[in-house]
């Protein structure tokens, strides 16, 4: 506690290792937690994986102006994933297909391998623009009070009232179905959770002596909320932002199964909603249950890293074997 | 600020909720790009006739008329006309949000009923190789979303086992002419009931078993189990009778929070299994155009939300006096 009394003007070169070092133990702690942890490992070694996938399914090209680039020329997709690749369509899985293929004759498995990508772009964006936007208007709302706080908690408890799966429906059939619409419509309602904890967490940091030291010292607002308290709520943030990535994958594929998911872009939702429209659910095993699976085992390693985390957040739940 | 003082700025604030939600829910349907009359007017056979829908429908008012007019409109229960099957949209959503309630009612108490139970036995047996697999299992079943459990079920009980039937609500629920004891009081009924319930039962139960576990430690810690112990009571009796009992508490609000929820989570329940309520109906206009049913079932599941949010509140401070009103 003590460090934390650093004064807000004096930023020497020492003061400034401090902070680095503060930063520091904070991940080591994390590191020790997840030493212990088997669920915490588990996820993190399954996420790791699907970032592989993510980025090795098919090559990366960009193109700056006239200029095209090969970022990553790798392809772990044996096949371009919408091309008909099998003339009689629906087969069961085989050699050149390990994963069968669809109604359409295209390789289940390079489907599923390149769905990977949009459902990382989904969670990590979404969730990161949620909890970005939660964060703020939890802090601002905490540290400045009276009526900036009663407007900020009166939209928050508005959005709370709005049916999250629902307005999104509703809101990409209106705007359009597009990978930022989608993204847009998930975020204008996942960032209210984050705003009521962060807000509740900088509610007590605020009474607490380094934030009156700095305030007399003559730290303004603006450091004081960004400099001094959100690192102490960085860690409750970064829990949140766990859960913020599970929800957004959930969303994205709940949309995606009904069939208003990002157009031209193969999701796993939508594999499942391009299994039913085709009424192969009785006999496609082999396209129906891996991107059921990998939905799964995704959102599954996000909870356990989350869980993990939690325990770092809550250092009573450290000695629950 | 007393008790009183509370519950009349809660009620407000409900009030302000519910009329923000309902603005909200007039600015998303009219934000459709383009002429918003196309989409409002089906397809009329002559400009005329379109003309003369379109002054029905009162769409060539200013803006700010036609919002006091849907205000008014709302707050007699009147949604207007569906132009999809033209007749009254009060007149069909109610059974339809019928069907809703029975189905994820009985979600939820399966899940709540067991997903307790659950808990407190996880709880209990703290640190045992049964804790360890119940947080795991709890966990998978939270994360998956709840089409990808209703696939797995149709896959096991109607593919594999045929024992089940695959969607809808069976030959009499059909029906929404019939009285609502016909309606839900048969083995058909029951028959068709039982997957998409525990699709949802299985997809909820994650909450109150996890929460229950938590609270459960904290109790546990208390003397007053260690008093018990000591008393000789068999230990199931102190589990169920003292520990859990105490730990229900903070469900409480969960129960009154989840249930606003699952009014608009069945959209996915429902689409899976083709059950005739809401949720589905809500996908099924909303891409037909059909904006009168899609507010009107919107609105209905924001309203629910909302009121049970307001219920978790109020819930929260009759059972718990040493909450403070902040």
């Amino acid at each position: 506690m003590s460090l934390e009394t650093s004064t807000a003007d004096d930023d020497s070169l020492d003061r400034r290792k401090l902070r680095w070092q503060r930063r520091l133990e904070a991940v080591r702690n994390w590191a020790s937690v997840l030493k212990e942890d088997r669920m915490g490992q588990t996820g993190i070694a399954i996420l790791a994986v699907f970032f592989f996938v993510g980025v090795f399914a098919r090559p990366i090209e960009l193109s700056v102006g006239p200029v095209w680039a090969t970022v990553q020329p790798f392809s772990l997709a044996p096949y371009e994933p919408g091309a008909r690749v099998a003339g009689t369509g629906l087969q069961g899985p085989s050699w050149d297909h390990p994963l069968g293929t669809t109604a359409l004759g295209r390789d289940v498995l390079s489907q599923l391998l390149v769905a990977t990508r949009v459902t990382l772009i989904v969670g990590i964006i979404a969730a990161f623009m949620a909890v970005f936007i939660g964060a703020n208007v939890g802090i601002i709302s905490a540290y400045y009070g009276g009526w900036v706080d009663d407007i900020l908690m009166r939209i928050t408890d508005v959005v709370y009232g709005v049916p999250f799966l629902p307005f999104a429906i509703a809101l990409v059939f209106i705007i359009g179905a597009s990978l930022v619409n989608v993204i847009f419509a998930i975020v204008l309602i996942l960032w209210r959770g984050t705003a009521r904890v962060v807000r509740s967490q900088v509610l007590s940091h605020k009474q607490r002596p380094y934030v009156e030291s700095a305030r007399a010292i003559g730290a303004s607002d603006v450091r004081i909320m960004y400099v001094q308290i959100m690192p102490n709520v960085l860690p409750l943030i970064s829990l949140y932002a766990a859960f913020a990535v599970a929800w957004a994958v959930i969303a994205e594929a709940s949309l995606s199964f009904l069939g208003l998911g990002p157009p031209g872009m193969i999701s796993w939702g939508e594999m499942i909603y391009d299994v039913r429209s085709a009424g192969a659910l009785r006999e496609a095993w082999w396209w129906v249950f891996p991107p059921g699976i990998a939905i799964m085992l995704f959102v599954m390693s996000v909870f356990f890293i989350g869980r993990s985390l939690e325990k770092v957040v809550n250092p009573e739940l450290r000695h629950t074997k | 600020m007393g008790l009183r003082e509370y519950i009349v700025r809660r009620i407000l604030q409900l009030v302000f909720t519910l009329w923000a939600f309902v603005t909200l829910l007039f600015v998303l349907f009219r934000m459709v790009p383009g002429d918003p009359t196309t989409r409002f007017v089906m397809e009329y056979p002559t400009p005329e006739a379109r003309e003369q829908r379109v002054e029905e429908l009162g769409l060539n008012e200013p803006l700010y008329v036609q919002y006091v007019e849907y205000l008014g409109q709302l707050l007699r229960g009147e949604f207007g006309d569906s132009t999809h099957y033209r007749e009254p949209v009060s007149e069909l959503i109610f059974p339809l949000f019928l069907n809703t309630v029975v189905l994820m009612f009985t979600a939820l108490i399966i899940a709540y009923t067991f997903g307790v139970l659950f808990g407190a036995a996880m709880g209990w047996l703290r640190g045992s190789r049964f804790e360890r697999g119940g947080i795991v299992a709890t966990l998978v079943a939270r994360s998956s979303p709840e089409f990808w459990i209703g696939v797995i079920l149709v896959w096991i009980f109607v593919f594999q086992l045929g024992v089940l039937p695959r969607s809808g609500i069976g030959a009499h629920g059909g029906e929404l002419t019939m009285n609502v004891v016909d309606r839900y009081v048969n083995v058909d009924f029951l028959r068709h009931l039982i997957l998409p319930a525990l699709t949802g039962a299985i997809y909820y139960m994650a909450t109150p078993a996890l929460l229950m576990r938590n609270t459960m430690l904290e109790v546990l810690k208390a003397d007053f189990i260690e008093i018990k112990k000591a008393e000789g009571l068999p230990e199931r009796t102190v589990l169920y009778k003292h520990a859990a009992r105490n730990s229900v508490l903070p469900l409480v609000t969960v129960v009154a929070i989840a249930t606003g929820a699952a009014m608009g989570g069945s959209v996915i329940i429902e689409t899976v299994f083709n059950w005739p309520g809401i949720g589905r109906e809500m996908v099924a206009s909303v891409t037909r155009n059909d904006y009168p049913v899609a507010m009107a079932a919107f609105f209905l599941m924001g309203t629910a939300v909302i009121v049970m949010n307001f219920v978790a509140d109020l819930a929260y401070l009759y059972l718990d006096p040493r909450v403070k009103y902040e």
